[in-house]
C-alpha cells in the first residue's frame, strides 16, 4: 500500500491491483478506484494547466463537477478522448493518462509566464486587443489564438468503437441513486410501477453510503448501513431496472428524457473491443423523480486554486469511500457543519487536522462532536491566502470583521498539505430547469430551488433543498407517496437521527486586506476566470448576468459552471447591490455532463449515415463504369467515362452521340404520383399555371408548379392515362415535397374534390432513349408497333409489350431530340435497359449521366427547377409567360402574379449568356456586373448554367440578370479573381430554335 | 419532443409528425379580387404568438393526415387536436 492509502473499505479492492500511466510514468492502484483516487493514492495532486494562466491545477472534486483535473486518455491511438475528467474515469489495467494545456511538460510550462503577465489579460482581452491593426488578424492574431485555444487534442483517426440507441418506456423514473432516490425507486417499485432507476456512479448509494457517523442514524443503524441493507432489497425487485453508470443528459418537455450509459469505458483494453462503448437510453417517463443530489460550493478567497484544496466533501469521499488521504496535515475551511463530518472522519484515521470557520459558533451535535475529539477550530476567521506553487504548503488566516465585510487583527500562518474548502451546497436543478421547471431563491442559505408547480416530476433530496438527513428522508416518502398517488410507502414509521444545523453565514467573496485588482479568487476554476473580472465587466457595463457570463466566459467550460454560477451571481448581486433571488439564472442547456459524438449519432454512421436510393439498372452502371452523383437520396449516374477520360472529355463525347446518332439515360428517379378521380383533371388545373381539361387521354403535357406566392416550385410531364387518370412526374429531388404540398390542398383546402395520390415513384424503372435513330431503335425494340409521326406523335404515350412485360412508352423529351421514354416495373428495369443496349449497338447507343442531360437541355434552354430558380423566379422572370393560362380563374400563385413586387420590370430574369471567347467556360454561381469601375460594385445578377456545347462548339451559359428580358446584344462581365469576362446576353435558346429535331 | 394525440392514430411521438404553421387561414375562394395587401395578409401574415396559438399539423411519418392542434407555444402543453374543418375550441 501507499503512503496515501490509509484506510481499507469495501468499494475498493486492494487485492485487485491495477496498473495505468501518467504522463508516461507507470503508477498502481486498486479495481474500484477512479483514475482521481489512483493518482492521489499516489500522492499526485499536479493533474493539469489552467486554460488562460497555465496554473498549476489539481484534482479538486470526485465528480461531474470537477473543473480541474481533466486529460487525455490513451494519446496517440484511435481511442483517444480529450477532456476526460480524472474523477469519473474507473481505472482499468493499461490506462494511459496525460495532462493537457502544458508545454514541454506538465512541471515545466511555458505557457506558466501567462500568470505573470496576468494583469495585462483581463476579462474581454481578446475583444479589445486583436482588433488592430486590422492587416493582423489573419496572418498573426488568428493563427496565434487557434494555437492555444482548446485543452486537449482531438481524435485524428476514426472511432473505432460502435455505440447504440435504445428507446424505453417506464411508469416512473428515478434521477440518482443517493439516499431518496433509492427510497423513491423502492416506492414505486413496490407499487406495481414499472420504475427505472439510474446512477451515474458505478454503486448506488450516493454520498450516505460512506456516512458511516454516529451522528446520524436510521433505525438504530448508522445511516450507511441502514443504507446498505436498503440497496440489497431493492435488487430483488422486479419490476425495476438499475442502471449504473448511467447519467441523464437532458431533461425534455413530455418527460422525453436522453440517458448515457457507459457501457465499456471502465473495461481493460482488450475487453473493450468486442463491446459496444456506450448507449443512449431515450426514456419516456410517465413520472419523473428528479433525486440528483446537490455539488458542493468551493470557498472564493486568494490563490482558492493550488493544488491540494479540495472540496471537503470529496476529501471525505476519497478517504472513506476510497481509502486515499488526501493530505496528512489537513485543514478545514469552511462555512457550515458538513465539513465538520470530514473533519471527524479524518480524525478517526489518525490525520491531522484543524479547521478554520467564518461563523462565530455552531452549536449542532457534530460541531460537538468535533470539539470534543480536541480538533482546534478557527471560529470567525477567514484565509486571505495561500502558498506552495505546484502543492499547497501553507494558509494565511485573519479575522472577520463583525459584519463579515473586511478583516481584523494580525495575519496567522498555518502548515498544511491539504485545504478541504465547503461553501456549503448547490441544489443540482439543472434537470428541473431543463424540463421548463422555475426556480425559488431561498435566502437563508442562498440556494436555488425548484418551485413546487409541475406536473409530471417531482424533485426530492438534496436537489430539491433539503439537505438534513431527517428531512430527506421523511420529505421524500412524503412526496414520493403524494406524487404517485401511493398511501403506504413502507418509510412511514421510520426514525432518523442527524446533527442539524441552526448558525449559517455566507460570504461570496471572502475579504482580504490586499487591494482585489492584487488578488487571484478564481471563480471559474476551468476557465480561469476571477472575482476580479466579474468585477470589471460590471464596470464596464455588463448588467445582465448571461452578458456578464459571456464576457468574463463564466460558467462556458466544459463543466458549464457546476462549482462557478452561484458565486458569479452572488458577486454581481453583492457588487451591483441588488438581492440575488431578482437577478435569476443563467439557463441550464442540455447536456448536464458531454456526451461524446458516438453516443448522439448512434449507429447512423458510414453506410447508415443515410438512406441510399438506387435504381433497379444501377449494377449496370456500375459494371459499366460510371461515376455517380447524388441527388436527394438517390446515387443517379453522372457520366460513363472511357479510357481514363476525365469529366469534360465524358460529357463531350456523350452529348456529341445523343445528338448525332442515339443516347440512353435512365430517369428511373425522376418522381412519380399517380393521380385518381373523378375530379383529377380540376385537380391538376388549380394546381398547374397550364390548362388541363382538354388534354385528350394517350397525351402529355408539361406542366409548372408555382407556390402560392408565385414562384417556381416544381416542373413535370404529366400524362393522361384514362379519363379520370393521370400520372405526373416530378422533379428527382422534389417528389415528396410535392407529393406532401399536394396532399396538403387537397386535404385542407379542396377536400370536395374527388382525387386520389399515390407515390408511384419506386414502382417503375425509365429508359430514356434520344437521338436522330432513337425511331429505329424503338422499331427494333417493338417491331409491331407503328412509330410514325401520325401514329405516335410528340407529347403522346402508347402502351406496348417487351418480352411479355407491358410497358408505356411516353414520345417526350428533355433533350430536344426524338427521344422515347420506356417504363416498365421496377423489377425489369434492369432487363430493358439490356435490351435497349442490345438494340442500339449497331446505332452506338451512349448511355449518358445527369451532366449530360444537363448541357443538352441548357442548349435548348429548358430550365432545371433548383438549379436556374432558387425560390424567387417566377415563370414570367424565366420568360415562360407560355406557360401561364390567361383564362383560367385560379391555379395556386396565380394572384401572386399580379403583386406589385412581382411585375418589376427590374427583376432578375432568365437570359443566356455568350462569353466573347468562345473557349471560356463560366463559372456556375459568378456575379455578373454591367460597370466594372462603378463603387461600390452592382451586381446585377448571376449565372445558373454554364457549359461547353460540342454540337455549337462554344461555351453556352444560362444566366438571372435584372432586367434582362430587355437586355439582348448588351456587353456584360463576369469579374473573376484573376480576369474580367467579356459576355453577352444572347437568347437562352442556343440550339434548334425551331424544334425541327423533335420530329427528324 | 412531445406526444401528440393523432386524431387518427392515437398517441405518437413527435417525430413522426410536421408543423405546417397557423391554423384557420382559409385560403380566398376568390384571388383575383383581392388588393395586394389584402392578398399579402393571406399569404404571409402569421401571428406566431408566445403562448396558446392554434396550429396545423401534418402525421407526416404515420397516416398523412392533417389536423389541427392548439398548443401553448411558450411551455409546448397541448391543449386540444381536431380534425380539419372542426370548429376550433374555446381556450
Amino acid at each position: 500500500m501507499t503512503k496515501y492509502r490509509i484506510n481499507k473499505t469495501r468499494f475498493v479492492d486492494q487485492t485487485k491491483t491495477v496498473s495505468f500511466t501518467f504522463d508516461g510514468k507507470k503508477y498502481h492502484g486498486f479495481e474500484g478506484d477512479t483514475l482521481a483516487s489512483a493518482l492521489l493514492s499516489n500522492g499526485i495532486h499536479l493533474i493539469g494547466r489552467s486554460f488562460k494562466y497555465h496554473r498549476p491545477r489539481g484534482i479538486m472534486s470526485c465528480g461531474s463537477e470537477e473543473p480541474n483535473a481533466i486529460c487525455q486518455i490513451n494519446d496517440n491511438t484511435d481511442l483517444t478522448e480529450p477532456n476526460v475528467r480524472a474523477t469519473e474515469i474507473e481505472l482499468y489495467e493499461g490506462l494511459k493518462a496525460s495532462s493537457q494545456n502544458c508545454w514541454p511538460s506538465l512541471n515545466f510550462d511555458i505557457g506558466g509566464i501567462n500568470n505573470f503577465i496576468s494583469p495585462f489579460i483581463p476579462a474581454g482581452f481578446y475583444y479589445k486587443t486583436f482588433m488592430w491593426p486590422k492587416s493582423f488578424w489573419k496572418k498573426i492574431y488568428e493563427p496565434l489564438i487557434r494555437l492555444s485555444a482548446g485543452l486537449g487534442k482531438s481524435p485524428t483517426q476514426p472511432d473505432p468503437d460502435i455505440y447504440d440507441h435504445k428507446h424505453e418506456h417506464c411508469d416512473v423514473l428515478v434521477i440518482g441513486g443517493g439516499i431518496s432516490g433509492i427510497i423513491s425507486a423502492k416506492i414505486a417499485a413496490k407499487n406495481n410501477l414499472k420504475t427505472i432507476l439510474i446512477e451515474d456512479k458505478n454503486i448506488l448509494g450516493g454520498s450516505t453510503i460512506y456516512q458511516n457517523n454516529k451522528n446520524f442514524i436510521i433505525d438504530n443503524q448508522k445511516s450507511n448501513e441502514w443504507l446498505m441493507n436498503e440497496i440489497s432489497e431493492l435488487e430483488k425487485l422486479d419490476n425495476l431496472i438499475i442502471k449504473t453508470r448511467t447519467s441523464l443528459a437532458a431533461f425534455h418537455s413530455y418527460n422525453y428524457l436522453l440517458a448515457k450509459e457507459n457501457i465499456s469505458d471502465h473495461l481493460p483494453l482488450d475487453k473493450k473491443n468486442s463491446s459496444i462503448r456506450q448507449r443512449l437510453w431515450k426514456i419516456r417517463a410517465d413520472k419523473v423523480i428528479v433525486a440528483a443530489g446537490a455539488i458542493e460550493r468551493p470557498l472564493i478567497f486568494n490563490n482558492n486554486d493550488r493544488p491540494g484544496i479540495i472540496l471537503a466533501n470529496s476529501v471525505k469521499k476519497y478517504l472513506d469511500f476510497y481509502g486515499v488521504s488526501t493530505g496528512l496535515n489537513n485543514i478545514i475551511f469552511t462555512n457550515n457543519d458538513s465539513a465538520y463530518e470530514t473533519a471527524v472522519s479524518l480524525f478517526e484515521k489518525g490525520i491531522s487536522v484543524k479547521i478554520v470557520d467564518i461563523r462565530k459558533k455552531s452549536s449542532s451535535n457534530i460541531v460537538k462532536n468535533a470539539e470534543d475529539l480536541g480538533i482546534k477550530i478557527y471560529w470567525n476567521s477567514t484565509v486571505v491566502n495561500t502558498f506552495g506553487y505546484k502543492k499547497i504548503k501553507s494558509i494565511e488566516i485573519m479575522n472577520l470583521s463583525e459584519d463579515g465585510s473586511n478583516v481584523t487583527g494580525n495575519k496567522h500562518k498555518i502548515q498544511c498539505d491539504c485545504l478541504s474548502i465547503s461553501g456549503g451546497w448547490t441544489p443540482m436543478v439543472h434537470m428541473h430547469t431543463q424540463s421548463g421547471g422555475k426556480l425559488d431563491f431561498r435566502e437563508i442559505d442562498q440556494v436555488f430551488v425548484p418551485t413546487e408547480k409541475c406536473e409530471n416530476h417531482i424533485n426530492v433530496g438534496s436537489c430539491n433543498g433539503d439537505f438534513e438527513l431527517e428531512e430527506i428522508v421523511k420529505n421524500t416518502n412524503y412526496k414520493v407517496k403524494k406524487f404517485l398517488n401511493i398511501n403506504e410507502g413502507g418509510f412511514d414509521k421510520i426514525s432518523v437521527l442527524c446533527s442539524k444545523e441552526s448558525e449559517k453565514k455566507n460570504i461570496w467573496l471572502l475579504p482580504n486586506t490586499i487591494s482585489e485588482s492584487k488578488t487571484k479568487s478564481f471563480i471559474d476554476f476551468q476557465n480561469d476566470s476571477t472575482a476580479k473580472d466579474i468585477k470589471l465587466a460590471l464596470r464596464e457595463g455588463f448588467k445582465s448576468i448571461e452578458h456578464v457570463k459571456r464576457y468574463t466566459t463564466t460558467g462556458m467550460a466544459t463543466d458549464q459552471g457546476k462549482l462557478s454560477n452561484m458565486h458569479a451571481l452572488g458577486i454581481i448581486a453583492d457588487t451591483a447591490g441588488v438581492k440575488m433571488g431578482t437577478l435569476g439564472t443563467t439557463t441550464f442547456r442540455p447536456p448536464f455532463t458531454p456526451l461524446t459524438f458516438g453516443a448522439i449519432v448512434g449507429r447512423s454512421v458510414g453506410k447508415f449515415f443515410d438512406i441510399v436510393r438506387k435504381t433497379s439498372i444501377h449494377e449496370w452502371h456500375v459494371q459499366n463504369n460510371a461515376k455517380f452523383e447524388n441527388v436527394g437520396q438517390w446515387k443517379r449516374p453522372w457520366y460513363y467515362p472511357i479510357n481514363n477520360e476525365n469529366l469534360h472529355e465524358a460529357v463531350q463525347r456523350e452529348s456529341k452521340a445523343a445528338r448525332d446518332s442515339a443516347g440512353i439515360l435512365d430517369a428511373s428517379t425522376l418522381g412519380k404520383i399517380d393521380i385518381q378521380g373523378s375530379d383529377a383533371s380540376e385537380f391538376l388545373n388549380r394546381v398547374y399555371t397550364n390548362a388541363w381539361s382538354k388534354l385528350g387521354i394517350g397525351k402529355c403535357r408539361y406542366g409548372l408548379m408555382l407556390n402560392e406566392d408565385g414562384m417556381v416550385y416544381d416542373d413535370g410531364v404529366t400524362t393522361r392515362l384514362g379519363e379520370n387518370h393521370y400520372l405526373m412526374t416530378t422533379t428527382t429531388g422534389g417528389a415528396a415535397n410535392v407529393l406532401s404540398k399536394l396532399e396538403d390542398y387537397l386535404q385542407t383546402e379542396w377536400p370536395e374534390l374527388d382525387v386520389y395520390l399515390t407515390s408511384v415513384t419506386d414502382h417503375y424503372s425509365t429508359a430514356s432513349i434520344c437521338g436522330p435513330n432513337s425511331k429505329k431503335i424503338l422499331n427494333k425494340l417493338f417491331p409491331n408497333k407503328d412509330f410514325s409521326d401520325e401514329a405516335f406523335p410528340h407529347m403522346s404515350y402508347q402502351d406496348a409489350i417487351i418480352d411479355k412485360i407491358e410497358c408505356r412508352i411516353m414520345r417526350i423529351s428533355f433533350t430536344g431530340e426524338l427521344s422515347y421514354e420506356i417504363n416498365v416495373e421496377s423489377k425489369y428495369g434492369k432487363s430493358l435497359w439490356e435490351n435497349c443496349i442490345a438494340a442500339g449497338e449497331e446505332y452506338k447507343i451512349t448511355p449518358y449521366g445527369t451532366e449530360t442531360m444537363h448541357l443538352l437541355r441548357a442548349e435548348k434552354g429548358f430550365i432545371i427547377v433548383g438549379q436556374d430558380t432558387d425560390g424567387t423566379m417566377t415563370p414570367i422572370d424565366l420568360q415562360m409567360d407560355w406557360i401561364v393560362s390567361k383564362k383560367k380563374y385560379d391555379f395556386i400563385g396565380k394572384r401572386s402574379l399580379y403583386r406589385s413586387d412581382t411585375m418589376r420590370e427590374d427583376r432578375k430574369q432568365l437570359v443566356g449568356l455568350l462569353t466573347d471567347d468562345p473557349n471560356e467556360i463560366l463559372e456556375e454561381g459568378a456575379q455578373i456586373v454591367s460597370e466594372l469601375d462603378k463603387k461600390p460594385v452592382e451586381m446585377i445578377g448571376h449565372v445558373t448554367s454554364s457549359y461547353f456545347s460540342p454540337n455549337l462548339n462554344k461555351s453556352i451559359a444560362l444566366a438571372v440578370v435584372k432586367g434582362g428580358k430587355k437586355m439582348n446584344g448588351q456587353k456584360l462581365f463576369v469579374p473573376m479573381e484573376n480576369k474580367n469576362i467579356n459576355v453577352t446576353v444572347s437568347d437562352f435558346i442556343f440550339f434548334d430554335k425551331e424544334n425541327k429535331r423533335i420530329n427528324a | 419532443m412531445f406526444v401528440i394525440n393523432c386524431p387518427y392514430c392515437g398517441e405518437r411521438d413527435q417525430s413522426e409528425f410536421s408543423c405546417g404553421g397557423e391554423a384557420h387561414i382559409v385560403r380566398p375562394k376568390q384571388p383575383t379580387e383581392l388588393s395586394d395587401d389584402e392578398w399579402a395578409e393571406y399569404l404571409f401574415m402569421r401571428k406566431n404568438i408566445k403562448g396558446v396559438q392554434f396550429e396545423r399539423w401534418n402525421h407526416a411519418h404515420g397516416c398523412r393526415k392533417w389536423f389541427n392542434m392548439v398548443r401553448d407555444t411558450s411551455n409546448d402543453k397541448i391543449h386540444a387536436v381536431y380534425k380539419m374543418g372542426e370548429e376550433p375550441p374555446v381556450i
